[in-house]
């Protein structure tokens, strides 16, 4: 028996604001535990909310760039439930009339391009941070981050597989940070995500019983939990069980969803209109004044490096996947570099550092024209492509003239055919049996020869001129 | 008609204990009080916007211009315990 999986996700995404939502406390992370509080984010009593401008036009933004319709008429509601991050009881949220609704993003998996909808995008605040304690006495709560402004996204079931999933969210990613509405940090917890699955015989219309996962903190653990919920539900039903409706949590050590509760009927939030918020109002104006806001977003830029830059596909679709990289890859290509070499480059050794040191590219003080500069010298034949890359490895740590770097390492290739005439000879002259060998038909043995004047001129060499002078040498003998 | 079942489902909703004896006299209570509500409906209310608030302003807003927070200790004055500038509450895990 086949089954089709269906996924719908939820995204939490903290809004780029310096305040919180409703109160002018910043929202600044790292600060020390409750230092960033007052009577409003605290809920004391005969306090009054009032709604950060800045917040709505961001949620509106983050409508606008996922192609949501945006509400004429919106308003907040309380949805009330008790637990130790959330000093008021209730948070406040919005029920039926969310900011944003209707929307749709479009995302590519094995070069097959889809539409993934989103039912609805609505503003709520954040609640305080717990930490358990080791040995389960009790908990500490941390309120500073009570009240910071979120959004939630919530996708239509349209996700069919954990790739797609994993597409989805790294596509919403960038959107958020191309329209800088979010700064989508998971391990700070400015993005997080829970996601539903459940699985129906092949072609039936009818959804089946959905498992809820939690605690997936990283995009890729999302996939893992999905894949690994896919085979349980499937082995599960296969075998006669049943699935039941309940929440998961995923297990990053054991690799598997381990099971936190089963739900027993709705949970019952009794929402009810905020009464101490006024009705929010979005008219065409303000509408088009932040539509006129939002940037060139990731499948535009990815477009025009296709069409305008000749980049293969699959290199426009990794430069342009963060914001910062897809800029600074511009910059390269503005200030002369060629723009598949800055790809390759960006997606290469550039990013195998950042990857090594948990850096953004924003933290190197290797600026995009040095960058370019570099590959403008190989181009020149002034350095090869091997010496370039050490140049590389002091570049991206300090910066600086590449030129320079070249200059005073004595890294100069050496193209000159005299110069490197010398050289030939003495290796040709001390390896006869190489010369020997390659004659018998052994390439390595060529190899080896060219790898020896490397050696010799440390790795200064031109190599073309190198293999152009040991094959003339070769047959002279 | 309010139920038993619907006090004591209200009561652990908002945490509240409620002994046996009392249940009765809060059942009667609830079901006077909702009754009282129930006058509303004798309003035909059809092509009637749902009225979330009496008087019509519109669009509070605030600027996104940061305010001096309280310092911790006033925070953290009403906590009943307190740990590490945290406040220190019974065992939660979820």
């Amino acid at each position: 028996m086949k089954f089709d999986t269906v996924i719908g996700l939820e995204v939490h995404a903290e809004l780029k604001t310096n305040t919180k939502i409703f109160c002018s406390c910043s929202t600044a992370f790292g600060a020390p535990p409750n230092t960033q509080t007052c009577p409003v984010c605290l809920g004391h009593p005969g306090v009054l909310p009032v709604l950060n401008k800045r917040a709505v036009e961001y949620a509106i933004k983050a409508g606008l760039a996922t192609n949501c319709d945006i509400a004429e008429e919106t308003k907040f509601d309380r949805k009330n439930y008790f637990y130790p991050d959330n000093p008021k009881a209730y948070q406040i949220s919005q029920f039926d009339k969310p900011i944003a609704e209707n929307g749709s993003i479009e995302i590519e998996v094995n070069g097959k391009k889809k539409n993934i909808g989103i039912t609805r995008i609505h503003m709520e605040e954040d609640a305080g941070k717990l930490t358990h304690d080791e040995d389960g006495g009790h908990s500490l709560v941390d309120f500073n981050r009570v009240g910071t402004p979120l959004i939630e996204i919530v996708s239509e079931p349209d996700i069919e597989s954990p790739e797609e999933a994993y597409a989805y969210l790294e596509k919403l990613k960038a959107i958020l940070q191309y329209t800088e509405v979010s700064d989508c940090k998971m391990e700070e917890g400015s993005l997080r995500c829970d996601a539903n699955i459940s699985l129906k015989p092949a072609g039936q219309e009818e959804f089946g019983v959905k498992t809820e996962l939690k605690n997936l903190n990283s995009f890729a653990n999302v996939q893992k939990g999905l894949a690994y919920e896919e085979k349980r539900q499937e082995a599960e039903l296969l075998s006669g069980g049943e699935i039941l409706q309940e929440t998961r949590r995923w297990d990053d050590a054991k690799k598997e969803t381990v099971l936190m509760r089963v739900k027993e009927g709705s949970d019952d939030y009794r929402y009810f209109p905020e009464p101490d918020l006024v009705t929010l109002y979005v008219d065409d104006e303000w509408k088009q004044t932040i539509g006129e806001d939002i940037p060139e977003l990731p499948d535009a830029r990815r477009e025009r490096y296709i069409h305008d830059l000749n980049l293969p596909a699959y290199d426009a679709g990794v430069v342009t996947q963060v914001k910062a990289i897809s800029d600074y890859f511009e910059e390269m290509v503005a200030q002369g570099a060629d723009a598949k070499q800055a790809a390759n480059w960006l997606m290469g050794e550039v990013n195998a550092h950042l990857n090594a040191e948990h850096l953004e590219i924003t933290d190197v003080p290797m600026q995009p024209g040095e960058l370019a500069k570099l590959i403008q010298l190989i181009e020149k034949g002034t350095i090869s492509s091997k010496i370039a890359k050490q140049v590389f490895a002091d570049l991206i740590e300090k910066g600086g003239d590449p030129e320079k770097i070249v200059e005073d390492k004595g890294l100069v290739q050496i193209s000159d055919e005299g110069e490197l005439q010398q050289i030939v000879d003495n290796i040709l002259d001390n390896n006869p049996q190489s010369i020997e060998d390659f004659k018998g038909g052994k390439d390595k043995a060529f190899k080896f020869l060219v790898g020896q004047v490397m050696k010799e001129t440390k790795g200064k060499a031109n190599p073309q001129v190198v293999n152009k002078l040991i094959e003339s040498g070769i047959e002279a003998r | 008609m309010i139920t038993k079942e619907q006090v004591e489902h209200v009561a652990h909703l908002a945490r509240l204990e409620i002994g046996e004896d009392e249940i009765d006299d809060f059942t009667n209570k609830l079901d006077a009080i909702i009754g009282y509500a129930e006058q509303l409906n004798e309003l035909d209310t059809t092509n009637v916007e749902p009225t979330t608030h009496v008087i019509d302003i519109r669009n509070v807003l605030r600027e996104d211009e940061n305010k001096p927070s309280i310092e911790r200790e006033q925070a953290l004055g009403n906590a009943p315990e307190s740990e590490d500038g945290q406040v220190k509450v019974p065992s939660v895990l979820d």
